[in-house]
């Protein structure tokens, strides 16, 4: 994945609470057996709406998305994240992210920012305006041209991935050895795990 | 001294950590993996580019269920019936393909045992309590109904599950749903569930493993606790268990993949280990009395949009969040309800009874004495039983449930996810409305412009007969 330490730019100020990930991209995309091209499918029934805001002329190429609570909720199709990285967004900000989610969006160099809904719905006020918004990993600040100045938290080994754009399998390769020394350990004590795989 | 007590949840991550980092993020041992063909391509495609293999592929299990027409699969001369969907026929053929390249057991479509993934793992003994169970879809939190740490992971996840064994991961919060008193006659483990939704709210477990406790799961078969478990994802709880019992262990007992002799025996003084202890502290938790609980169903487009089946169609103005109050109105517009209207008088045209959630021999019993000697009223265009996998659908039959379903006028399909998801052929139309057993009401979810009431499988048959939601209670 792509590394990532700042985005800035216009901010899609969308906002709604509990969006799943059928809204984010429905099943019948589904069927791909690649990640690219699904930018076309984000959100499909919301962009049946000529006036919907994804494709508002202002938000071209915009690369923030704000969102409410819970967003990503539902099923763990990571297509989700894969339709909104090729909408061309690198930063959700929202005040809750469904777990599976947040952790797709990671995955695919997508930073999923958590901020109270007072700093929710100053961003929205912000990217309605047609101001741009700064997402800074490092500081971990999202700020405006108003000197409004959002801390975020995030997990320190999400920050270090998306910083460096590591890919996990590598790191998790890297440490074989512990691995095969629990497996060892486990056939030990308790060989009922392993005993009947095979039919 | 005494060791800490530990919650059942503590107890699972404790056996499986590898290894923590500084930063507290732990690398996790995963026993057993569940792969099917929607969430897997993009791993095993990612893995032959790095010129990885699988780890461990003795500890996967692949099985199609998400693409699958429910419909025959095999012709008369007993070759298999190509699928119309070049889309759908490519996925499937890839999981074919991918399963023995790299050396993970596959289930093929037409095999007796081939079934939606959720119901297949337990029942070949593929499951089991106290391990790590992990599968590309939202709904392996089910398996937690056996007292396993069951989660949902993305395909990233696949891939690093299959080149490694492990994920990597932070520590959950543990949140005790405990409920207290017993489900009244006709009120189901779906219902309980559906409530239990309500009452926390769609994002109310997240960040939380939930454990859910109280005399009433002690008296719940394992196909009810896989129903109760299989939805704590639509309560935003990555898992939800319960503590594994004599139930769950003569459950497992015998079956294909499940240890045999002194393995069985090590394995059970193992899980008999599997509880909370007395005093072990939970982050959050939640105490729900059964004894209020009726008939469930939901009205809105979130499962936590709820209301007892003697209830009305909410005005959102009822609720004290402005944010709901707007998302309210617009589930209104979509479903086609107005507030004050009572759920009894909503006429239904499509009637689904199956999917991950109840889909399983009991589910499928339930509904069937319901519609012994009844037949679906004359405004119900649609409806459809879809058994959970091959050995389900044989039992039915064995028992002559799908006599009964025939004879009220259902299709008696073959096993698969079939219109839980509106990615195979099985959809509900625009505009029209599925009083379904599936878990997600969401916009679009079993087609574009499809209106779903989630229920149990009683209060499914229940709509049937009548045409319109139904207190099943009525019935009986």
């Amino acid at each position: 994945m792509d590394a990532i330490s700042r985005v800035s730019g216009r901010a899609i100020a969308f906002g709604a609470k509990n969006i799943d990930t059928d809204i984010i991209i429905p099943a019948k995309w589904l069927k791909t057996i690649t990640r690219d091209g699904l930018g076309q499918a984000a959100f499909e029934t919301i962009r049946e709406d000529p006036d919907n805001i994804f494709d508002a002329p202002e938000n071209a190429g915009a690369p923030i998305l704000i969102a409410g609570d819970n967003f990503g909720c539902g099923s763990s199709r990571e297509h989700a994240a894969w339709a909104i990285l090729d909408l061309g967004i690198r930063a959700v900000i929202a005040p809750s992210y469904s777990d599976i989610f947040s952790g797709n969006a990671v995955k695919n160099g997508i930073l999923p920012i958590v901020l109270p809904q007072a700093a929710i719905d100053r961003l929205m006020e912000v990217a309605r305006d047609g101001h741009t918004i700064d997402v800074d990993l490092d500081t971990q600040t999202v700020t405006t041209p108003f000197q409004d100045r959002f801390t975020f938290d995030i997990d320190p080994f999400r920050k270090h991935c998306l910083i460096n754009g590591l890919d996990e399998v590598a790191l998790t390769l890297d440490r074989q050895e512990a691995i095969g020394q629990y497996e060892l350990q486990t056939t030990a004590a308790q060989s009922w795990l392993t005993a009947g795989t095979q039919v | 001294m005494a060791s800490k007590p530990r919650t059942l949840y503590a107890k699972i991550w404790d056996d499986h950590v590898v290894e923590t980092r500084d930063d507290g993020t732990s690398l996790i041992y995963i026993d057993r993996h569940l792969v099917h063909e929607v969430t897997s391509p993009q791993a095993f495609e990612a893995l032959r580019i790095a010129g990885r293999s699988v780890r461990r592929p003795e500890l996967t299990l692949a099985v199609p269920d998400h693409n699958l027409p429910t419909t025959a699969r095999v012709g008369p001369d007993g070759a298999r019936l190509p699928i119309a969907d070049p889309q759908s026929a490519a996925q499937l053929a890839a999981l074919e393909k991918n399963a023995p390249e790299f050396g993970i057991q596959y289930i093929d479509a037409a095999a007796a045992e081939q079934g939606i993934v959720h119901v297949v793992g337990p029942e070949q003994g593929f499951s089991l309590p106290g391990t790590t169970i992990v599968c590309g879809d939202s709904h392996t939190a089910c398996h937690g109904g056996l007292g396993a740490l069951a989660f949902g992971i993305g395909t990233s996840e696949v891939e690093h599950v299959l080149a490694t064994q492990t994920l990597l991961l932070q520590r959950s919060k543990a949140m005790e749903i405990r409920v207290e008193g017993e489900l009244g006659p006709g009120v189901t483990a779906k219902d309980l569930i559906l409530h239990i939704i309500g009452t926390i709210g769609a994002a109310g477990g997240t960040g939380h493993v939930i454990e859910y406790r109280g005399a009433v799961f002690e008296t719940m078969s394992v196909e009810q606790r896989l129903t109760v478990c299989n939805m704590s994802i639509e309560a935003g709880a990555r898992a939800g268990l319960i503590a594994p019992d004599e139930t769950v262990f003569s459950y497992l007992k015998g079956r294909p993949m499940s240890p045999k002799g002194a393995e069985w025996d090590a394995a059970v003084a193992y899980w008999k280990t599997l509880h909370s202890d007395p005093g072990a502290e939970f982050d959050t938790s939640v105490v729900i009395d059964a004894n209020t609980i009726a008939p469930t169903v939901t009205w809105g487009t979130s499962p936590e949009d709820v209301v007892p089946i003697s209830g009305t169609v909410p005005e959102p103005s009822s609720f004290a969040d402005p944010s709901k109050q707007v998302a309210a109105q617009k589930s209104l517009d979509y479903m086609g309800l107005t507030p004050g209207m009572p759920m009894t008088d909503v006429a239904v045209e499509n009637i689904f009874i199956g999917s991950c959630t109840n889909s399983r021999i009991e589910d499928l019993r339930s509904a069937a004495a319901v519609l012994k000697g009844r037949t679906k009223a004359a405004n119900v265009r649609w409806a459809i039983v879809v058994p959970g996998s091959g050995l389900v659908k044989r039992q039915a039959e064995e028992e002559g449930l799908d006599r009964i379903f025939s004879d009220a006028g259902f299709e008696w399909r073959e096993p698969g996810c079939s219109a839980c998801l509106g990615m195979n052929p099985d959809k509900v139309p625009p505009n029209e409305r599925c009083a379904s057993t599936s878990n997600r009401n969401f916009v679009g979810r079993q087609g574009p412009g499809a209106r779903t009431h989630l229920v149990s499988p009683a209060m499914a048959a229940a709509a049937a007969v009548t045409g319109r939601l139904a207190d099943v209670r009525e019935l009986v």
